[in-house]
């Protein structure tokens, strides 16, 4: 019995000239579907390097990802990544960054007319369906992740893969993208895996943390399970003994027992 | 300014609101539009301020350079003709552009027209294979490599300079003149493309990975809008190069062309019809910018914006 998506023993080096750094070292790890997984760690320790390997924008140097039992080293719809810096196409309106994953995945699974409603459909999934017509440069950051997400979503990824999301939002845009995010896994019931350090974020969305140790030739410190029920309720956990204890450990292995150095 | 526009769009608003109940329709008639026209009069009146500040101050140069250049060339012994003896004595080229009198004694405009179509080839074949190459060279690092540093001395090189070699190659004056237009401004659209592909940010790669597209969606979707501005920079330079070198290299070939024309009133010391000439074409050629810059507003809208 394989899982839905295996990481299995990940290696990745760089190279540069004559030196090699060695920033992720026999990295192995499963994923079910529907769970929502959460890489955190301190910068620089090659997370987003992870999350590039399995979108396949990155190319591990040794191991590798199957995805429902297929070995996947390409970039594809089926792996949807969320950017970080959104990454919607300025010249392109919200509808149409959208539309154009859509016409791309289901060009030939789908009529005109039915991709135009899987696009609004999307949209109105992360309540963008309002300024549709916008471009970009006229949304504020927290719609443009919104739309960044509905592109993701139109794809139907099997893995949904997030890679810092609510990094360059402030406090109370990334609370509510949180929560739409939050909604919509379980309405959809996707399989996620994300990349972040911010602690309260990984403990309020996640199945199962994946604590990074620090770089060079990173590894899998620690996995916590986070036994907390769905629907989770942001103002009901922030005293909730479970959501606190998680919470605690996940700060101790990254304050205590992997404290950021700073390269010196 | 802004004060009176409220406050007519105030009183507008006040009396409308109260029209509708009055049941007499001839009351309801006249009330509105009297209101309606004197908005729309502040909305012309501005208008009319704003086109009168962007044309007056330029209007006002003009007089006083030409008051100046007429006191300079009024006394005796001048060597250069004052506004006034140009006015008389190229009458018939500034007033009438598209005379034709002759085979040789055409007006103004036809010879404009004439270098323009000249213009129009080389340049459209600059922009197509300047773009082409352009895109290659931003592709690969080799092709960048190896042709770069010949590009950026090529550019170097007058256009005159090239019109011996083309005179050679093509035996005929015609295409000679074209490719001199072609060979002065293919190389800013060649190197501000390149420089345009090479700048497309890795996150729109990642984008077009993701989503698999193909390397002709990739072209069309991604890449061309992307390098857009830096394309219609390349394409404004080249322009500009090209009218430029439109002049030189028809006062070297002879034919119909403005160049010419300069040529010919120099030998046959008809110095008024040189002025008239420049004015011509510092005009089209400003023109000409301002066709393209329009141009790349229109197609690059949002995309400078990010």
């Amino acid at each position: 019995m394989t899982s839905y998506c295996k990481i299995d023993h990940v290696d990745k080096v760089f190279t540069r000239g004559s030196t090699e750094t060695c920033v992720l070292k026999d990295i192995t790890l499963d994923i079910e579907k529907g769970e929502y997984v959460s890489i955190i760690g301190h910068s620089g320790c090659g997370k987003s390097t992870l999350l590039n390997i399995v979108a396949g924008l990155t190319q591990a140097t040794i191991g590798g990802v199957i995805l429902e039992g297929k070995h996947v080293d390409e970039p594809g719809p089926d792996r949807a990544v969320v950017f970080q810096n959104h990454s919607l196409l300025p010249w392109l309106t919200v509808y149409d960054n959208v539309r154009l994953a859509v016409d791309k995945v289901f060009g030939s699974k789908k009529s005109r007319s039915e991709r135009d409603e899987w696009t609004l459909h999307n949209l109105n999934l992360v309540q963008m369906t309002h300024a549709k017509d916008k471009r970009p440069s006229e949304i504020s950051g927290g719609m443009k992740q919104r739309v960044g997400l509905a592109r993701a979503l139109a794809m139907e990824p099997k893995v949904l893969l997030l890679d810092e999301p609510f990094g360059a939002l402030d406090a109370l845009t990334r609370a509510h993208l949180q929560d739409t995010v939050m909604g919509l896994h379980q309405k959809l019931g996707n399989t996620v895996m994300m990349i972040t350090h911010d602690v309260d974020e990984a403990v309020l969305l996640s199945d199962r943390i994946i604590m990074m140790t620090n770089g060079p030739a990173a590894q899998i410190g620690e996995i916590l399970t986070v036994p907390i029920a769905r629907p989770r309720k942001r103002l009901e956990l922030v005293t909730d003994a479970t959501f606190l204890k998680c919470r605690q450990r996940v700060l101790e292995f990254l304050y205590e027992r992997h404290r950021f150095v700073e390269a010196a | 300014m802004n004060m009176t526009v409220a406050k007519s769009d105030i009183s507008a608003s006040i009396p409308s609101a109260p029209t509708p109940p009055a049941s007499s329709s001839a009351a309801a008639k006249i009330v509105p539009l009297p209101l309606r026209q004197t908005a729309m009069n502040t909305r012309i009146r501005a208008g009319l301020v704003g086109a009168a500040s962007a044309v007056i101050p330029p209007l006002v140069m003009i007089v006083l350079l030409l008051t100046a250049w007429q006191l300079l060339c009024m006394r005796p012994g001048a060597t250069l003709p004052p506004p006034s003896k140009i006015w008389t004595e190229a009458y018939d080229l500034i007033v009438d552009p598209f005379f034709v009198a002759g085979p040789q004694d055409i007006g103004l405009g036809w010879r404009v027209l004439t270098s323009l179509q000249r213009v129009a080839i080389g340049y459209g074949f600059a922009a197509l294979f300047g773009i082409a190459l352009g895109t290659l060279i931003g592709q690969s690092v080799w092709a960048m490599r190896g042709l770069d540093p010949i590009f950026q001395v090529l550019r170097t090189i007058s256009p005159l300079a090239w019109l011996p070699i083309s005179l050679a190659a093509f035996r005929d004056s015609q295409p000679s003149a074209i490719f001199v237009i072609f060979i002065t401004s293919v190389w800013p659209i060649i190197i501000n493309t390149a420089v345009g592909i090479r700048n497309i940010p890795q996150d729109y790669r990642n984008v077009a990975a993701v989503l698999q597209l193909n390397h002709l969606e990739f072209f069309w979707k991604i890449m061309i809008p992307s390098a857009a501005p830096y394309i219609f920079t390349g394409l404004r330079i080249g322009i500009g190069l090209s009218w430029l070198a439109i002049v030189a290299a028809e006062m070297l070939t002879g034919g119909v062309g403005i160049g010419f024309f300069i040529w010919d009133a120099w030998n046959s010391s008809r110095l008024p019809d040189i002025f008239i000439a420049l004015a011509y074409i510092g005009i089209v050629g400003f023109l000409l910018d301002r066709m393209v810059a329009g141009l790349a507003s229109i197609v690059t809208r949002g995309t400078a914006a990010n």
